[in-house]
């Protein structure tokens, strides 16, 4: 990215500047239509901000994204189609919450992979020490075994 | 595995990380492909700057063209005006997409820079904008004879990006458009 | 004349920092004693010489010197003093400075406070020290110089410090979290010092706790004043996003509590020995990840500063040689055959392998649900966003599971334990939690059944605790001898875990019963929220320092009786035009009060205003500080007060690290 389209960039950024904090009051004809309206806000990132929803942001797309939510939400649209209904003009960049479909799948699978992969490998390691330590013990005589318990013992009171 | 080689893994694993991360340097977070692309343009009855009759989407099917989105409060625009109208110039169809603007003030302007579009859509209220995707002015759209997107350029059009990212394509599209 | 001063002691420092990369490391693979002493010298001297670059800078910026680049773009003549100050950092290269300079703070203290510490072994840890300064001071010196000058059109006044930063957060906010960050170059660095020496005993993990957990407590401070911070000042009350750059310091916080309990664990019994150096590895490298992810541009956030692939590049490759070493270093060195396993199933010791599991698992979500939007980017499948809703869903289940261990934890003994014992010890706990959980969220309508959740869990952390301080009280034969029983570092775990306790209460709560409404109010109008009565009196016009602005004061009553008088702010900052919202708070121990002011509505006075009820928010905050006391506390454990190493017939065994 040459200097002057980095530095339009940051005009443009710098306009854009958080905490102007637009808050518009939009009437709800229904207090549970205007709860949905706040989760619905915080699922949909801002096309064109740093990274913000557009219940944070005031860039003119987030207003205009806000009163359509709006309009969809008073034409009794369910959360589903509205989500749809952006992601079909704006794409998957737009929604916060990664889809359980494609590529997308692996994140929702990651932790408890990651989980059930970290105490599998813990599991195994341990049992194979353990394993490997009485093997090593059962090979010595019976007065080398009792010799290396106290040795052993005297060690593990030191530490 | 021999235990000499587990110890590896840590490495291994760092330096797929680092291979992600040199190919992100050269990426751009923030550029965002249409979600339209191949899709056809969104229908729509508005009102065309300057004129009675209203337009539709129908009125773009017929020759590849490009729909530009533009406005007077977006001082890129102006910065791009000037190569457009040099395009149109070369007959390039050039449509114009006036985006949450007046009509007042955008003849003027059209009037003091010239108008290099065959007609201007005029979206008061930014709803065409938003079932294309707008997010900011300037946009370009590539749109072929029957009215579907192809390309989309987010920014100002100038020499380079025109020969390099839209001409290519627009040659295609004319010659498959001329053939049929 | 003194940004050259400064220019000039950088690029001392920056040779300076070259050779303890490489003298002492020289004299300890040689067995030279004279080259290994330089090592405290240099350190001392690198933090001079660092000190004075910095100084140098800061009064560049409190004399509105704007023939400095840096001042010209980020200061004004019309900031208040402490702003000026404080903006040295509130940019790229200023905050590099900031980093080296903490780094070079560290590298002292570790020289001038380790008098136990054979000279071996000293002069492996300071050279790496020194070898991680090269790289910051040569990316500063090379790319990001602090002290490029605007001659000869030197300009009238400053383009002003963004408003946003105009605030006491950014005076205490970065210095907290670099010295977090750098604080974890301790740990790492005793790390390598093992590797390299070739001899992985424990004691470089008693070595290394008292710095590691001074480390971590105040990157939890840095944390938690960035979560405040965006509270009070960003106006939407939000107070943690799952940002980028957020991540990027959560991140090794979470590897850092991994690191901590684990080195608990090599400390006392001599185990995970290697394991630990790879945490150890494994935090400092996310330390300096996060710093390549929040200068390269990358990924996008509101918090990155103005991002340069250049930059991004020399950062990675930083990134790499110092990584792609350390874990090569592991990979060769670390002993290939493990201590034997001298510990049951049930112990202390499994705990804490649960413990390290879950903090790891929950490191790894983090640092793939960041990345994720780049791989999928850079493998050409599109554009994808990752945010709060994932990360919400991912994170709470995997501190959930972990809050159980916890409460087993502290009652549990080393080496072998009865699970029989732990019934009997902890039954009463148990139960009573399970008490609190079913009837604490009823004081609170709706029932929430995750409220309910986060108070049995919290509560059988506290009970838990409480019950094993009143048997070590109770069975010590005198009250004096049973106060000693609870040592600083018993203390330091017992206020970190309640800290945490508290944290997760707050969160949830928080989470599940915030209240808020954008309303339209007009001067006169009451309006209602979750049983407060919110009156708008009036609106005024205020004059700041550097600002006008309208203030609008609201008085909120509860049941007819006045509670807080707020007066939020619309800002309108002088230099450079920019509005600001400035939120007003009332703060309370179980419930904050918020209002901002969004914009006029229509010419009649009316004003739109966001109202938000915030139950028990402050406890996230007080939990964080309770974790960073009890981390602080831990270290005045007398296990860690100097012993001087051994001087006449053990200067042999000094050399050779006994």
């Amino acid at each position: 990215m040459n200097r002057t389209s980095l530095l339009l960039v940051i005009a443009v950024a710098m306009f854009a500047a958080p905490a102007l904090a637009l808050i518009e009051t939009y009437d709800f004809s229904d207090p549970e239509l205007e709860v949905r309206y706040q989760s619905l806000t915080q699922e949909l990132r801002c096309p064109k901000c740093q990274n913000q929803n557009i219940a944070d942001s005031n860039a003119p797309i987030s207003q205009d994204l806000r009163k359509l939510l709006h309009q969809q939400l008073e034409a009794g649209e369910s959360d589903d189609e509205i989500l749809d209904h952006m992601v079909a003009r704006y794409g998957e960049f737009v929604r916060y919450r990664p889809s359980f479909g494609g590529v997308s799948i692996i994140l929702w699978l990651a932790p408890a992979l990651l989980l059930l992969a970290a105490f599998g490998v813990l599991l195994l390691t341990l049992r194979s020490k353990s394993r490997a330590t009485t093997a090593g013990v059962a090979s010595l005589s019976a007065e080398e075994q009792a010799r290396l318990a106290s040795l052993l013992n005297k060690v593990g009171q030191d530490s | 595995m021999a235990p000499r080689l587990k110890l590896f893994l840590p490495l291994i694993l760092f330096a797929m990380l680092a291979i992600t991360l040199f190919r992100g340097l050269s990426l751009d977070p923030s550029e965002m492909p249409s979600a339209l692309i191949d899709r056809p343009f969104p229908a729509f009855n508005l009102t065309g700057l300057g004129q009675s009759r209203p337009l539709s989407q129908a009125d773009l099917e017929g020759q590849v063209s490009l729909v530009n989105v533009w406005a007077t409060w977006c001082v890129a625009c102006r910065v791009e005006h000037p190569y457009l109208n040099q395009l149109s110039q070369q007959g390039v169809p050039l449509f114009g997409l006036n985006y949450k603007d007046n009509d007042a003030d955008a003849q003027r302007w059209l009037d003091e820079l010239g108008n290099p579009y065959r007609f201007n859509i005029a979206d008061r209220d930014g709803t065409l904008g938003l079932d294309l995707g707008v997010y900011g002015a300037p946009e370009t759209y590539l749109v072929d004879a029957t009215g579907v997107i192809r390309y989309r350029h987010v920014g100002v059009v100038d020499e380079g990006v025109w020969s390099a990212l839209l001409e290519p394509l627009y040659q295609t599209l004319t010659e498959e458009n001329d053939t049929q | 004349m003194m940004p050259e001063i400064g220019h000039f002691a950088l690029i001392i420092a920056f040779c300076l920092t070259l050779m303890l990369a490489t003298v002492p490391a020289w004299g300890a693979w040689r067995g030279n004693a004279v080259a290994m002493s330089l090592a405290p010298t240099l350190a001392i001297g690198i933090f001079v010489f660092v000190g004075i670059s910095f100084g140098c800078l800061a009064s560049a910026f409190l004399q509105d010197d704007f023939s400095v680049a840096l001042v010209a773009a980020h200061s004004n003549s019309l900031l208040p003093p402490i702003y000026k100050f404080a903006a040295v950092w509130g940019n790229h290269e200023g905050s590099l400075m900031l980093w080296a300079l903490i780094l070079a703070l560290w590298t002292a203290a570790v020289a001038l406070f380790s008098p136990q510490l054979p000279l071996l072994v000293l002069s492996r840890v300071l050279s790496v020290m020194g070898a991680i300064g090269v790289g910051f001071l040569s990316f500063s010196l090379v790319t990001s110089n602090p002290f490029a000058r605007l001659l000869p059109g030197i300009p009238d006044d400053g383009g002003d410090l963004n408003p946003l930063l105009q605030d006491p957060g950014l005076i205490i906010h970065p210095p907290l979290l670099y010295m977090g960050y750098v604080g974890f170059s301790v740990a790492f660095a005793f790390a390598i010092a093992a590797l390299l020496g070739g001899r992985l005993d424990a004691s470089w993990a008693r070595w290394s706790r008292p710095w590691t957990n001074i480390a971590w407590g105040f990157l939890s401070l840095g944390i938690m004043l960035g979560s405040w911070w965006a509270y009070y000042e960003l106006g939407w009350g939000g107070w943690w996003f799952w940002d980028p750059v957020e991540n990027a310091s959560f991140m090794p916080w979470l590897a850092g509590t991994a690191l901590i309990h684990s080195l608990a664990a090599t400390d006392k019994r001599g185990l995970f020995k290697s394991w630990t150096v790879l945490l150890a590895i494994f935090a400092f490298s996310l330390s300096l990840l996060g710093t390549f992810l929040v200068r390269s541009g990358v990924l996008t956030s509101v918090h990155a500063f103005a991002t340069d692939p250049a930059r991004g590049m020399f950062i990675l490759v930083f990134l790499a040689l110092v990584v792609g070493g350390s874990l090569t270093l592991y990979a060769v060195r670390a002993p290939a055959v493990s201590s034997r396993v001298t510990f049951a199933w049930v112990s202390r010791e499994s705990l804490l392998l649960c413990n390290n599991v879950v903090f790891l698992v929950a490191t790894l979500t983090v640092l793939f649900g960041t990345l994720f939007p780049l791989i999928v980017d850079g493998l050409g499948m599109g554009k994808v966003s990752v945010g709060p809703p994932y990360f919400n869903a991912v994170f709470v289940p995997l501190m959930v599971l972990l809050v159980p261990f916890m409460g087993i934890g502290p009652v549990s003994r080393w080496k072998g334990d009865d699970v029989a014992r732990w019934r009997k010890e902890l039954m009463l706990p148990a139960v009573v939690a399970i008490v609190c959980g079913f009837t604490f969220p009823l004081l609170h309508a709706p029932y929430n059944i995750w409220v309910a959740l986060a108070v049995l869990l919290s509560s059988w952390l506290v009970l838990g605790l409480a019950q094993d301080v009143w048997r070590r009280l109770r069975n010590a034969s005198s009250p004096a001898r049973g106060l000693r029983r609870l040592t600083p570092g018993y203390c330091g775990m017992l206020i970190a875990h309640l800290g945490f306790a508290a944290c997760v209460t707050g969160v949830v709560a928080t989470s599940q019963y915030s209240v808020e409404r954008d309303l339209r109010m007009s001067p006169g109008d009451t309006q209602e929220l979750a049983g407060y009565e919110f009156r708008f009196v009036e609106v005024t016009q205020v004059r700041g320092p550097n600002f006008i602005a309208d203030e609008a004061r609201l008085e909120v009553s509860r049941d007819n009786v006045i509670v807080a008088s707020m007066l939020p702010q619309k800002r309108r900052y002088l230099a450079t035009g920019s509005m600001m919202t400035e939120a007003a708070i009332d703060p309370g121990l179980f419930r904050d009060l918020y209002v901002a002011m969004g914009e006029p509505i229509g010419s009649d006075g009316a004003w739109a205003m966001r109202l938000h009820y915030k139950p028990l928010v402050r406890w996230m905050w007080l939990g964080a500080i309770f974790m960073a006391v009890g981390a602080f506390t831990s270290v005045l454990d007398k296990r860690y007060r100097t012993q001087r190493a051994p001087v006449a017939a053990g200067n042999e065994a000094a050399l050779h690290g006994a």
